[in-house]
């Protein structure tokens, strides 16, 4: 749900990172934060557990500039992923603007993969969204590990509508951004549409 | 989509801002605002600039949510209100109009008593100007200086986002 303030001049998007357990959804949220100038964001939060795992989200505001005179502004939201809090997932993708599926590449994590795309779409469902309409990109994480599956097989997995696809190393910054900005200018491309 | 979309135009920002501005006043609240329930700020008055106003939306929307959810657990249809008491400041939290969250930021020159009275009262002025604003969004898309935008955005103003 894209939030157009005409007095304030400002467009907020909400982009959600989605994807099973300790897939790397955080670490893009990191990676982002620690790359931004301190002028184009806000407070990164992190709900998270004792032992580092996400709790409840990540929260960063970016600010990308203007467009058309209006500040640009969207909000990346994490989601936990493990399988037990779906009742706190299903709260984060309400009023998402577009979703990034961080989907982890190691041959082991394949079914919890799948299932979390599942799982996606049924929450988007229960919102009033339709994942094969909504902005959408998914990133195969973790590619320098050496149990790495191959990106095509990922793919024919994975991917859910030809949406675009990105390797990563999210520690080190491989593909992150281009991840963001592949659904960033999706959701401005709709908005355009309207 | 579209439909779900949040517009705000300056006459209903200052319609809302008026009234928070007399809630702030009449409670003697340090902030007062004004949060749409997906955590975007939309208005607000006071010291707010003592504040990391953008974290504050995002996490009482997210308060709000995992509250909501466990009043269905437990078959209630809704937590109305909310409440944090510290040790100098408070919190109060309310649903105004069901899609928008009232935060009121309150200390020792205030009461609970006092915010909950005067809360209410700025809810009901906050119910008339959603449905004002309902009214006016499903009546279509608003003629003249408020045209969207939008429609003329090119690929070159997105890329020119992300020339970075």
């Amino acid at each position: 749900m894209t939030f157009i303030n005409y007095a304030a001049k400002e467009i907020n998007c909400k982009i959600v990172y989605y994807g099973p357990g300790l897939g790397g959804k955080t670490t893009n949220l990191q990676y982002i934060y620690s790359k931004t100038s301190p002028d184009a964001k806000g407070k990164m939060i992190s709900l998270a557990t004792e032992t580092d795992r996400t709790l409840f989200f990540d929260f960063l505001p970016l600010d990308l500039g203007t467009i058309r005179g209006f500040t640009t502004r969207f909000h990346l939201y994490t989601v936990p992923g493990q399988v037990f809090y779906d009742a706190s997932r299903k709260l984060i993708l309400k009023g998402a603007d577009g979703v990034i599926f961080v989907a982890d590449s190691q041959e082991e994590r394949m079914e919890s993969n799948i299932e979390s795309i599942r799982n996606l779409e049924t929450n988007l469902k229960q919102h009033g969204l339709d994942l094969k309409s909504l902005p959408y990109a998914l990133q195969f994480n973790k590619r320098d590990l050496p149990n790495a599956m191959p990106v095509d097989e990922l793919y024919r997995v994975l991917n859910y509508k030809r949406e675009p696809t990105f390797e990563a190393v999210a520690p080190q910054g491989n593909g992150v951004f281009d991840t963001l900005k592949s659904v960033a200018k999706q959701i401005l491309v709709e908005l355009r549409k309207r | 989509m579209a439909s779900m979309d949040l517009v705000l135009y300056e006459e209903e920002i200052h319609q809302l801002e008026e009234v928070l501005k007399r809630l702030r006043h009449d409670s003697n609240a340090r902030a007062v605002f004004l949060i749409d329930k997906n955590g975007q700020q939309m208005a607000a008055d006071g010291d707010v600039d003592q504040f990391d106003t953008t974290s504050l939306a995002s996490l009482t929307a997210g308060n709000v949510a995992a509250t909501d959810s466990l009043a269905k657990l437990i078959g209630e249809r809704e937590f109305s209100v909310l409440f944090h008491e510290g040790e100098r400041d408070h919190i109060h939290i309310s649903i105004v109009a069901k899609r928008a969250i009232l935060l009121v930021i309150f200390d020792e020159r205030s009461s609970l008593g006092l915010v909950r009275l005067r809360v209410k009262r700025a809810a009901a002025e906050f119910d008339q100007i959603f449905e004002q604003m309902a009214q006016k969004a499903s009546a279509g898309p608003v003629e003249g200086p408020h045209q969207t935008p939008f429609s003329e955005i090119t690929d070159d103003d997105i890329d020119a986002l992300f020339s970075d």
